[in-house]
Order: structure tokens, then sequence, then C-alpha cells
């Protein structure tokens, strides 16, 4: 079976990697800590960690998008601005 | 029929109302109420209306399909002059074109059955249980119908190739699973919910094991559901093109891919166009009458 | 219901977990890896970066197909839903019409798509359909091959024509789940028919609508065949939807880095759209 069609690239298994560390992190962390720590933020709904991780790599996503579009190719700006917004949104939301 | 304002002034006691109504919209509503009162005797005007709209283009499909081409593009009338069969008689003669309704009935069953037969414990699980992610993973699987299918028609190709199984039935059927299982997850968990759960315990406490709980007692219960969430994957398995054309080239071909080769082929054959349209009809009708009473008597027991 | 805490139900999702995953995770991984890259075939691929991105992101192309498929959503959604909940309240109750009506208006979602394109593209025609050929006999100049405006309403009526009975469907089932008691209450207090619809069914197919909406967003916003088939995406570029582009992209050009670049941004986009809804729909319902 070969799977060199797939195309993969060092920085996509990196970004890959990631996301897939940080579910097994958020899974290790509701076994150490169960039930999400629910809670009503600044949204006015209850979100509980996976929901906010969820709002912080989809709005990070759009960041990054945005930051593509209206300044320049170079995206470590961008991701600084999204670990600043990933924070908020754990600390806020 | 009671008085308008009369009904307004016990609506406005009884029914919990946000805010007391303003002048300006009581007399909007008393209008509304007034065309409403009217129009209610002819109620069955609006389902007829609406059904003529949808049976039109069909009818003109099924009147271009018993027309010669030269009566299609020559005259224009709305049945046909000389009415033929030699449309139909193209297709069932010919093995590419009847064997193109086979190759989508076996795919469409057998993605119907997959789908329901995995979707069946999930559902069960998302309606008894709460586990580590189960709201996620529920979003994760709805989120399986918002990828556009043009561009993943090439990986499609490419994954199914590496395990061979390009140009068969059951390709086509486990790619259609990507978006039948979280609709018929979706359905189902809506029936499954509906169920109490003190059926679930007073099973347990009789000694029944959970296979044969599920089984024998439980699917009978939401066998509506079944059929409900069964008749979704095949009309979206039925209806879909593009993947299938994508993984298949002749033994699996679907009958849909056959037109559109057809066409660009032979140059503008209609009346056989026509026909072959019509005859894609039949099997879903089919469908739909077997699980008519199911869908009226199905969907009410459901929260769906 | 109060769901017990109980971890042992991953095992009842692992199948069905690992069957979509095989068609879903696989597949998306590819064309992330597609759009950072630029190809000529044959398997080889050279870095490309964000050039893709930033291309997308900067084409009139793309943001006048994105604008295109959100009028597209917009009037449908606008069109469809009000048009099924009306249909679904005006749906017999008891009798012989009850499956008549049904069979009749689901027999539209049965149909493949490419064949509802043809029969539209057939129906329309000025030469030898019956759509083309009554509004040319009274007078109106319609040809969907020429005119973007006429172009653009075969597409939605062929959209309503296709999935009103969808929502018919889900809005009906919401509808007969309502025990009678309800009404029986709503009547010995003389309630109108505007507050029963109001107070009493409008908010018992809150859950149906939601699944309505979200079917019905998911599946205009990626719409392809239909239109494909009715219209080509013309005239003009006037009925060429993101997917339509896409194909155009990525089959007709081979361009497969950009197109991947697109189809991420896109499936990002409805993503976010289909979450906030999502979440605002269903957010009251612990509170109830």
């Amino acid at each position: 079976m070969n799977f060199s069609w797939m195309a993969w690239t060092l920085p996509t298994v990196a970004f890959f990697g990631t996301i897939f560390l940080l579910f097994v992190g958020m899974s290790i962390w509701e076994y150490v800590s169960p039930g999400g720590n629910p809670r009503f933020g600044i949204l006015r709904f209850e979100t509980t960690r996976g929901d906010r991780l969820f709002v912080s790599l989809l709005g990070s996503a759009f960041i990054h998008l945005a930051w593509l579009g209206l300044v320049g190719p170079n995206l470590w700006w961008a991701l600084a601005i999204s670990v600043v917004y990933a924070i908020g949104v754990f600390r806020f939301v | 029929m009671v008085d308008a304002k009369q009904t307004i002034a016990a609506t406005m006691r009884e029914l919990p109302l946000e805010k007391p109504a303003d002048p300006a919209q009581k007399t909007q509503i008393e209008r509304r109420m007034r065309r409403r009162g009217t129009a209610s005797r002819f109620w069955w005007l609006v389902p007829a209306l609406y059904i003529i709209f949808l049976m039109l283009p069909i009818y003109w499909l099924v009147n271009m399909s018993l027309k010669t081409n030269s009566e299609i593009t020559g005259t224009f009338s709305l049945w046909p002059q000389q009415p033929t069969i030699r449309n139909y008689m193209v297709i069932f003669t010919d093995a590419s074109w009847y064997s193109g309704y086979i190759n989508s009935i076996i795919y469409v069953v057998m993605n119907t059955v997959l789908s329901v037969a995995v979707a069946l414990p999930a559902a069960y699980a998302f309606s008894r249980y709460r586990f580590l992610g189960d709201k996620h993973l529920f979003f994760w699987l709805l989120t399986n119908r918002m990828a556009p299918p043009a561009v993943f028609a090439l990986p499609f190709f490419q994954l199914y190739s590496a395990f061979g199984l390009i140009d068969t039935h059951i390709a086509v059927a486990l790619a259609h699973c990507l978006f039948n299982v979280p609709l018929a997850v979706w359905i189902l968990e809506g029936f499954m919910s509906g169920v109490p759960k003190e059926i679930d315990e007073t099973a347990y406490i009789d000694g029944y094991s959970f296979p044969r709980f599920f089984m024998k007692i439980f699917m009978p219960l939401i066998a509506s559901g079944i059929g409900v969430a069964a008749f979704f994957c095949f009309m979206f398995s039925w209806v879909e093109l593009l993947i299938a054309r994508t993984l298949t080239t002749t033994a699996a071909k679907p009958i849909a891919a056959t037109m559109t080769r057809t066409v660009s082929a032979s140059g503008l054959d209609w009346g056989v166009l026509a026909a072959a349209g019509v005859l894609t009809l039949i099997p879903g009708a089919l469908v739909i009458w077997f699980v008519r009473n199911y869908i009226a008597k199905g969907f009410a027991l459901g929260r769906v | 219901m109060n769901k017990t805490w109980n971890n042992k139900a991953w095992f009842m999702v692992l199948p069905m977990l690992l069957l979509v995953l095989f068609s879903a995770a696989i597949p998306l991984m590819t064309v992330v890896n597609y759009s950072v890259q630029d190809t000529f075939g044959n398997n080889v691929f050279f870095w490309a970066g964000t050039e893709w991105y930033e291309q997308i992101l900067n084409s009139r192309r793309f943001w006048d197909a994105m604008g295109r498929n959100l009028a597209f959503s917009f009037i449908i959604l606008a069109i469809e839903i009000p048009l099924g909940i009306l249909i679904a309240l005006n749906m017999p109750r008891r009798g012989w019409g009850v499956p008549l009506c049904l069979v009749l208006m689901a027999l539209p979602l049965l149909i493949p798509w490419n064949v509802v394109g043809t029969i539209w593209q057939v129906f329309g025609r000025v030469d030898i359909g019956l759509l083309g050929r009554v509004l040319e006999g009274i007078g109106i100049d319609y040809n969907y091959v020429r005119d973007p405006l006429d172009a653009w309403i075969t597409v939605i009526l062929m959209d309503v024509w296709h999935w009103t009975s969808l929502v018919v469907l889900l809005c009906y089932a919401g509808l007969v789940s309502i025990p009678d008691a309800y009404y029986q209450a709503a009547r010995i207090d003389g309630a109108s028919r505007f507050a029963i619809f109001r107070y009493i069914q409008l908010p018992k197919l809150r859950r149906v609508l939601t699944i309505a909406i979200l079917l019905r967003f998911m599946d205009s916003f990626m719409i392809y065949t239909e239109p494909f088939v009715v219209t080509g995406g013309g005239p003009g570029n006037s009925t060429t939807f993101l997917s339509i582009d896409l194909v155009k992209m990525a089959v007709g050009q081979f361009d497969l880095g950009p197109a991947a670049a697109m189809s991420i941004i896109y499936f990002l986009i409805v993503l976010l759209l289909s979450w906030i809804f999502y979440t605002v729909m269903t957010s009251h319902e612990g509170e109830r």
C-alpha cells in the first residue's frame, strides 16, 4: 500500500501532529479533572474547555487567513496574535 | 366562529405573552386572523398547488420520453402526438444502460445497510450516555456534510486506489457513508431519546443481555425510526453523482454517470435522456411507497 | 433525560467513528497537504508555502463566487423555510390524503441531482420546454441561457422545487408530534389560529427547523451538480458558485494547490457559520 500520493510535508506533519497532541492533552486533562469546567462566559452560553479549544482553533484559523489576506506572508505575527487570542478565550469565554 | 376581539382577549389572558400587545400589533394580528379565517376553508389549496408545481416538470419529462426526437424538437405539444416506446427499448436492450441501474441499486443498498448498522449502536450511545467528548464528536459528525466534494474527489480516488477498491460497489458504498452515517446517527438519536430509559433498566433487571435486549426489545420500538433513517440514507446515496462517478469506471458505473456520458457523446438524444431520467425516478418512488406510513407515523414518534 | 456518565459508550461509537474517519480524515489531510504545494502531476510536489492562500484571498474571482453563494443560500432559505412551514401547516392530518401528499412531495428528493438539472434544463428551454414556451407565449422575454437574471430565477426555482419538500416533511413530522391536548387547551381558550401557531406550533418546530435549516444551508452552500447541468455557470460567470469554480480549477486547469486552498477556506467558512447557528439553536435546550 502506497501513500506517497498524500504528499506529506514536514510543516503539515507538524501541524497535524500539534492538533493530535492537543486532543490527547485535552483527553488527559479531562481524565484528571472530569466535567470540562462548564461556565457562562462573555459569549452568554455555557462552554466547556473542549468548546473553548474549538473556538480558539477556529478563531486562529481565521486570524491566519486575515493576516494572509490583509498584511502579508509573515505568519509568525499571526501565530502570536492567535496565542494571545487563545489565552483570552480560555480565560474569559 | 368566535368573534375576533373576544378571541384575542382570551389569548392574551391565557397564553403567556412576553409583553402586552400594543394597538398596532393587535390590529395586525386581527387582520392576519381575518385573512386566515376566510382562507382556512381552502387550506387544501396550498398543498394542492404545491404538488401541481412539483409535478409539472416531471410530467414534462415523462411527456418527452414518449416522443420521438423529431417531435420533441420539431413541434410543441402538451402530450405525445405519436406515442412511442422506442426510447425505453433503447435502454432495456443496451447493457451499458441498464447495468447502470443495477450498479446504482447495489451500492445504494450496501450503503444503506452499512450506514444504519454502524449508526444504531452509536446513536444508542449518544442517546443514553454521556462520555468523553460526546458533544464535540456529535458536531464533528455534522461537519462531514460540510466539505465540498468537488476537491475531495481526487484524494478520494487516490485513497480508494491505494486499497485497490476503484470501480467496485463497496468503494462507493463506503464513500457515501461519509455523509449518510452522520445523518443516520442524528435521526436515530432523536428516535431513541423518545424511548423512556426505564424500558432499558427493566429489561436488564429481567436478565436480558445487552445484545438480546437491543435486538428483541429496543429495535422493534424504534422500527419506524430505522425506516426513516434508511429512507434518508437511500435517498442521499441514490441522488449523489460526483463521488460515485469519481470512484467508478465501468464495472460499477452508476446510471447518473451513464447519462452524463451519453449526453455528451451522441449529441443530444433528448428522448433517450428523458426516458433514462424517468427510469431513475422509479426506485425512489418505490422506496417512498414502502416507507410512506413510516414517514407519517415514524417522524411523529421520535422527537426528530 | 438525565444520562449516566459512562466512557465505555465509546466502544459503541467506535465502528461508526472508524468508518467515517476513513473517508473523512485522510482526504481532508491530503487536501491540506495539496494546499501548500504545487504540482504538475505524477505525484511530484513542490513546496509553495502560503502562496495559494494569499492568491485566493486577494482574487476577485473567489470573493465574487463567495458573494453569489451567500446570496443564493440566503434567498433559498428565505423562500424554502417559510414556504415549507406554510405547506406543512396546511397538510391533511389523517385519511387518504396523508400518504398521497407525502409520496408526491417526496418525489423530487429522490431524483438524482443531475437528472434534476436535466429536468429543469429542458423544462426552461425556450424551444422545447413547457416553462420557456409558456412564458414566451404570454410575452415575457425569458431565456436562461442569455440573461443572468433569468438564469438566477431558474436556478432558484429549481432549488425550491427540489428541496422545499424536505422542509415540509420535517415540519410535518414536528407538527404531528404535538399532542392533541395542546390544541384542545388552545381551543378552550379560544386562541386564534395565529396564536396557536406562534405559541404552540412554532416552539415545537424548533428542533426540526434546526435540522432543516442546517441541512439546507450546508447543501446549498456546496451546490454543484444542478446549476452546472442547467447553466454551466453562465451566462458569463453569473451562476458560477464556489463548487463550480473549484471543479473548473481542480479538474479543468489541474491547479490542485489553489483549488485545495480555496476548499479549505470555504470549509472553514461553512464550519464557522454552521457552528454559530448550531450553538444558537441548541443553547436553549439546557434551560428548558
